[in-house]
């Protein structure tokens, strides 16, 4: 009974979601990343159903903790408690972030360049010859990484795929990377996270994935249908 | 005896209320006292939580379906930046300045703070801050970059506006009150408690306000210096954060989180304080672990201070550097839970009953911890990738600001307004209230980390019609509804309190620390004598001390002259030191903050003649200040009851104004450290650089002017010692070297060029005005001193006007000597690249 509720919490709670959330992903980075969320959300009810037990229990059964000292109820609590959890906690996450942020770009790699501006987003393909240009709309082939370079032309924007588990400021005056790495193929959501002026809301673009061969004819066509 | 003894403790009330008393009519806005000054920070910051919670409900009101028509994107912009602003600069931060200056001289034994008519200025400057961001409000010209306000969007190109323009001018104008309440509680923990509390006695809430106030002395300054940066680039076009001019976006973000990180602490810090307070009242025993609490705070502060990068892990930086900067972010996580387990220990130990304070210590642990988890969260950088910027930072904060801050101190209020009104809570609607406050609260804001993983960003208006989003956002509006009823409850409770609440005599919660040890309402004076302490100050008898002081069987039980006399101690020891003399009610804050106000209003409407002009003014009121204030002859130790002699503050080398000037250049020191940071940063990091157009420090010039600050603070030192008119001399050469740095400094900056053309050149431009204006001052205090020997009011004995403005001409210098070498370094370094 209580594995099937475990196993069902994370179902109803990413259930009937859109085709944007982190929760639904698309590839591994995001699969990871949703990994470690489940991990970390489940490690956080059994730490808050602690912290709170041992509260009901003092104050409902007064001198129960009293057989504690007073010096190991700190002790405990405030260090051998937490120390183990956040240190195990640090290293997953550095392995993990250094495989997702690796700025370096992977051999590989299909290179766009995220060119952002008040409230629309341009992505350029540099590996084909002539460059070309979509707008709003992210074209990546399937199980082959991207790396995006984010630039902007005005204030901060910030692009995120949720389901592809990518997300990166473009800043004026710097160029960023991302890497977005798909597995399964559709149509997904993306967003502008970075408050960037009233049209902010609106700034949403569509990230297309395709099956290899349909990406390359389209990227030779330059995009027109 | 008893007879005689109440007798006698009223006739010593008449006498102290006389004196320590705030007149009636229009003489309250003379006030300078700490009770009413302190109880005036906090109904002024409950007015502005109440307008911040209204703007919050607008927002839950626009969200609660996906396409509502009942705001415009450029209304929401207002309406989310005011509610961010106006809840962490307005609410939080003046909230716990004034529980802290109703509080602190209570907890601690003295009958005032250090500095009354700086606490009055604070106010006022808050208020006035505060008032024109509501203006611009009500005229529709609010800040709406977001309540960090980043550049290029708050820039001039993309917020042509007034609006953020406002959001600069009355923050800073508002963090001056900041400041002013930092320093003075650290002097005021530091200096003024009663004999015998060594620092190791004092009540935990003195220490949970001594880190607090250290952070805020080093973690305001950088928000003040982005926050002029950004003013001189959006009104004079000094590129500091133009990428296309060699500034960087980022600087503003290091500036800013620089300071807003610990901000977070040092919102938490206080209210933890309070919870560390009453919480043993309620245990019936003291808190547990006293001392690892005090390493955990001290550990907090530090740690805090190193964490700001964890709001920039997605701008670019490189992820070994993003480690360094989440260990520390998780680490922090430790001290917190000391803190925890010291108030689970405390309880554990004791026979705890449950009361309204208490269970909003539930409530707070609840939302707390939660929030807490999942800051942990955020802290690890692959998460961040995904939650920063949605809805699940939003739910985060929310957790931590009202969990960690809103409940301990609505708990603190149960606790605490009985003090003010010498009542006790009706009881009635408090719990109804604090229930439909809590579930509200959760159901609003649990589900909004949920909406966040599904891809909600924050100040989105709108958001894609899924049935998900959809119906998790209109629950979380339902929920915020529940929670504004229950806090409307909760004022109605607080009414009734006022109108119907028991009196009671005294003590009601049976506690063991000092600010019960007085008549509730408590008088002006608080103590009509000071005790004695001689344990831990969470340990005492109030009910039998109150007695005792009452009838002036303490420390200073009299009145001598009409003085407003208070004790300060030996700043760690606490053995009785000096007897300090305490200023009057006065007018003069208020119109200080007027001639403040002045400035500010003159430079949001550009009326740079006048803003120029308003400083002037503000000076001269601050020297009108003085006038009256020490001694035209020296009086020696003066006897203080008890037995005990002490000089006077005048004549003390360690008076709590030294104190003050010393954090208070502690506090500038800072703000010229981030300058330099900034120099540094920008080179690093901002695009184009190396400069051609980078102003060149000429040689001879620059040794003359060492020679100079490196006399400057000789003769400086030199006016301290020297007996009778020959300091004179050395006060007069002072003046002569300030004159001479400042017309170097501003001649100097003068002849650069063109410092519009590149942020190399707008950076030592600025570095360059800081040291004139640095000299300006030292020469008004040089010329200060001069004046104060001229006239009579120092002797060999009576130094303090000198020992302070030595403190300033050394300061001044240095800064002269270390903005030279700023200048070669930038010099030097802006002309070639970062090595590779
Ligand atoms: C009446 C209770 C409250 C409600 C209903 C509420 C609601 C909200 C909502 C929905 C947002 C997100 C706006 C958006 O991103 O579009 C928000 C932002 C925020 N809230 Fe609250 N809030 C409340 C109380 C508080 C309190 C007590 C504090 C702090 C002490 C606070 C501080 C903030 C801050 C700093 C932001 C970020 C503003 C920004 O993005 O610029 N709120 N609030
Ligand atoms: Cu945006
Ligand atoms: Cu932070």
């Amino acid at each position: 009974m209580f594995p099937a509720i475990v196993l069902a919490v994370p179902l109803v709670l990413s259930g009937c979601a859109g085709d944007a959330s982190a929760l639904d992903p698309a590839g591994p980075d995001a699969r990871a990343i949703a990994r470690l969320w489940w991990v970390m959300f489940y490690a956080s009810i059994v730490l808050f159903a602690l912290v709170m037990g041992l509260f009901a229990l003092v104050m409902l059964k007064p001198g129960a903790g009293a057989r504690l000292p007073e010096g190991r109820w700190i002790l405990w609590g405030g260090l051998w408690m937490p120390v183990p959890v956040l240190m195990a906690l640090l290293v997953v996450s550095l392995v993990q972030g250094e495989h997702l942020l690796a700025r370096e770009g992977s051999g590989d790699a299909l290179r766009v360049e995220a060119h952002a501006r008040q409230w629309q987003w341009e992505f350029r393909y540099l590996d084909a010859e002539n460059r070309p240009v979509t707008v709003d709309v992210l074209h990546m082939p399937v199980d082959r990484p991207v790396e995006v370079v984010t630039t902007s032309e005005d204030v901060i924007h910030s692009l995120w795929v949720p389901v592809l588990g990518g997300k990166i400021d473009a800043v004026p005056g710097h160029r960023n990377r991302v890497r977005l790495l798909a597995d399964k193929t559709g149509n997904f959501g993306g967003l502008c996270a970075e408050y960037c002026g009233t049209g902010h809301t609106n700034m949403r673009f569509r990230v297309l994935v395709h099956e290899p061969e349909a990406f390359r004819a389209l990227l030779e066509r330059g995009f027109v249908e | 005896m008893t007879q005689t003894r109440g007798g006698q403790s009223l006739r010593l009330h008449r006498q102290l209320s006389a004196i320590w008393g705030t007149g009636p009519g229009f003489a309250r806005l003379a006030a300078v006292n700490h009770s009413v000054i302190g109880k005036r920070f906090m109904a002024t910051a409950a007015i502005f939580f109440a307008i911040g919670g209204l703007l919050g409900m607008l927002i839950r009101t626009q969200l609660a379906s996906s396409e509502s028509p009942f705001m415009e994107e450029g209304l929401y912009a207002q309406v989310f930046t005011m509610h961010g602003t106006i809840m962490m600069f307005l609410f939080a931060i003046p909230m716990l300045e004034g529980l802290a200056i109703y509080l602190l001289p209570k907890l601690l034994g003295a009958r005032d703070l250090a500095f009354p008519r700086l606490t009055a200025y604070g106010y006022w400057c808050y208020l006035f801050g505060g008032t024109m961001l509501l203006a611009a409000l009500a005229f529709g010209v609010a800040p709406d970059s977001g309540w960090f306000m980043y550049t290029p969007l708050s820039s001039r190109v993309f917020s042509p506006g007034i609006n953020a323009d406002v959001w600069l001018l009355g923050i800073t104008f508002v963090e001056i009150s900041a400041l002013s309440a930092a320093v003075e509680i650290l002097v005021s923990i530091l200096k003024l408690r009663a004999p015998g509390m060594s620092l190791a006695r004092m009540p935990i809430f003195g220490w949970y306000m001594l880190v607090t106030a250290g952070m805020m002395v080093v973690g305001f300054p950088p928000l003040i210096l982005g926050s002029i940066l950004l003013e001189l680039e959006r009104a004079f076009d000094l590129p500091f954060f133009d990428p296309a001019r060699g500034g960087d976006p980022l600087l503003w973000q290091h500036l800013f989180w620089l300071f807003g990180h610990p901000e977070v602490y040092i919102i938490f810090l206080p209210a933890a304080g309070a919870i560390s307070t009453f919480l043993p009242v309620f245990a019936g025993r003291p808190l547990a672990g006293y001392r690892a609490v005090v390493v955990a705070l001290i550990a907090m502060g530090f740690l805090s201070l190193g964490l700001w990068v964890h709001h920039m892990y997605l701008v670019g930086i490189p992820h070994l550097a993003l480690s360094f900067f989440s260990a520390a972010s998780a680490l922090v996580a430790i001290p917190t839970a000391v803190q925890i387990f010291a108030w689970l220990a405390t309880l554990s130990h004791g026979r705890p009953r449950f009361s309204l304070p208490m269970l909003y210590f539930f409530g707070f642990l609840f939302i707390f911890v939660i929030g807490g988890l999942t800051g942990v969260m955020v802290a690890m950088v692959p998460f961040d990738i995904q939650a920063h910027d949605s809805h699940f930072v939003v739910a985060h904060l929310h957790y931590v600001l009202v969990g960690g801050f809103v409940f301990p101190v609505l708990g603190a209020a149960y606790y605490w307004v009985p003090h003010m009104t010498g009542r006790m809570p009706v009881n009635h609607l408090a719990k109804p209230a604090f229930w439909m406050i809590f579930v509200g609260f959760n159901v609003t804001f649990f589900i909004m980390h949920l909406t966040g993983l599904r891809g909600m960003p924050r100040r989105a208006h709108l958001y894609p019609a899924e049935p998900g989003l959809e119906w998790f956002n209109f629950i979380s509006s339902v929920g915020s509804f529940v929670m504004a009823i229950g806090f409307g409850l909760l004022l109605l409770d607080f009414a009734l309190h006022f109108r119907f609440g028991r009196a009671f005599r005294r003590n009601p919660w049976q506690a063991r620390t000092l600010e019960w040890a007085m008549p509730t309402p408590p008088p002006p004076y608080a103590f009509a004598s000071l005790p004695h302490v001689e344990v831990r100050a969470d340990t005492l008898h109030p009910d039998r001390i109150g007695a005792e002081l009452a009838a002036g069987q303490g420390y200073l039980g009299f009145v001598r002259e009409g003085r407003m006399e208070t004790l300060a101690v030996e700043a760690i020891g606490g053995r009785v030191e000096q007897v300090v003399e305490l200023p009057r009610p006065s007018y003069l804050p208020l119109f200080t903050a007027l001639a403040t106000g002045v400035f500010f209003m003159a430079m949001l409407f550009k009326v740079y003649v006048v803003a120029a002009l308003a400083p002037l003014l503000v000076v001269a009121l601050f020297l009108r200040w003085t006038v009256g204030r020490g001694r035209r002859s020296d009086s020696g130790p003066e006897d203080v009851g008890r037995g005990v002699s002490v000089p006077s503050h005048f004549e003390s080398r360690s008076a709590p104004s030294i104190w003050a000037m010393m954090f208070a250049l502690i506090a500038d020191a800072t703000l010229f450290a981030s300058l330099v940071f900034g120099g540094l940063f920008l080179w690093i990091s901002a695009p184009g650089w190396p400069t051609p157009v980078m102003p060149q420090p000429d040689g001879i010039a620059t040794l003359a002017m060492l020679a100079v600050a490196g006399l400057g603070c000789l003769s400086a030192w030199r006016s301290i010692p020297s007996g009778g008119a020959g300091r004179l001399a050395p006060l007069a050469f002072t003046v002569i070297l300030h004159a001479g740095t400042m017309i170097f400094f501003a001649w100097s900056a003068a002849a650069i060029a063109d410092p519009t053309e590149h942020a190399a050149a707008a950076t030592v431009f600025f570095a360059l005005c800081y040291a004139a204006l640095h000299a300006a001052i030292g020469l008004v205090f040089a010329g200060y001193g001069l004046w104060r020997a001229a006239t009579g009011w120092v002797s060999s004995v009576r130094l303090l006007d000198l020992r302070i403005g030595l403190l300033f001409h050394l300061y001044a210098f240095a800064a002269a000597a270390i903005t030279l070498a700023f200048w070669w370094l930038m010099a030097t370094l802006g002309g070639t690249g970062i090595p590779a």
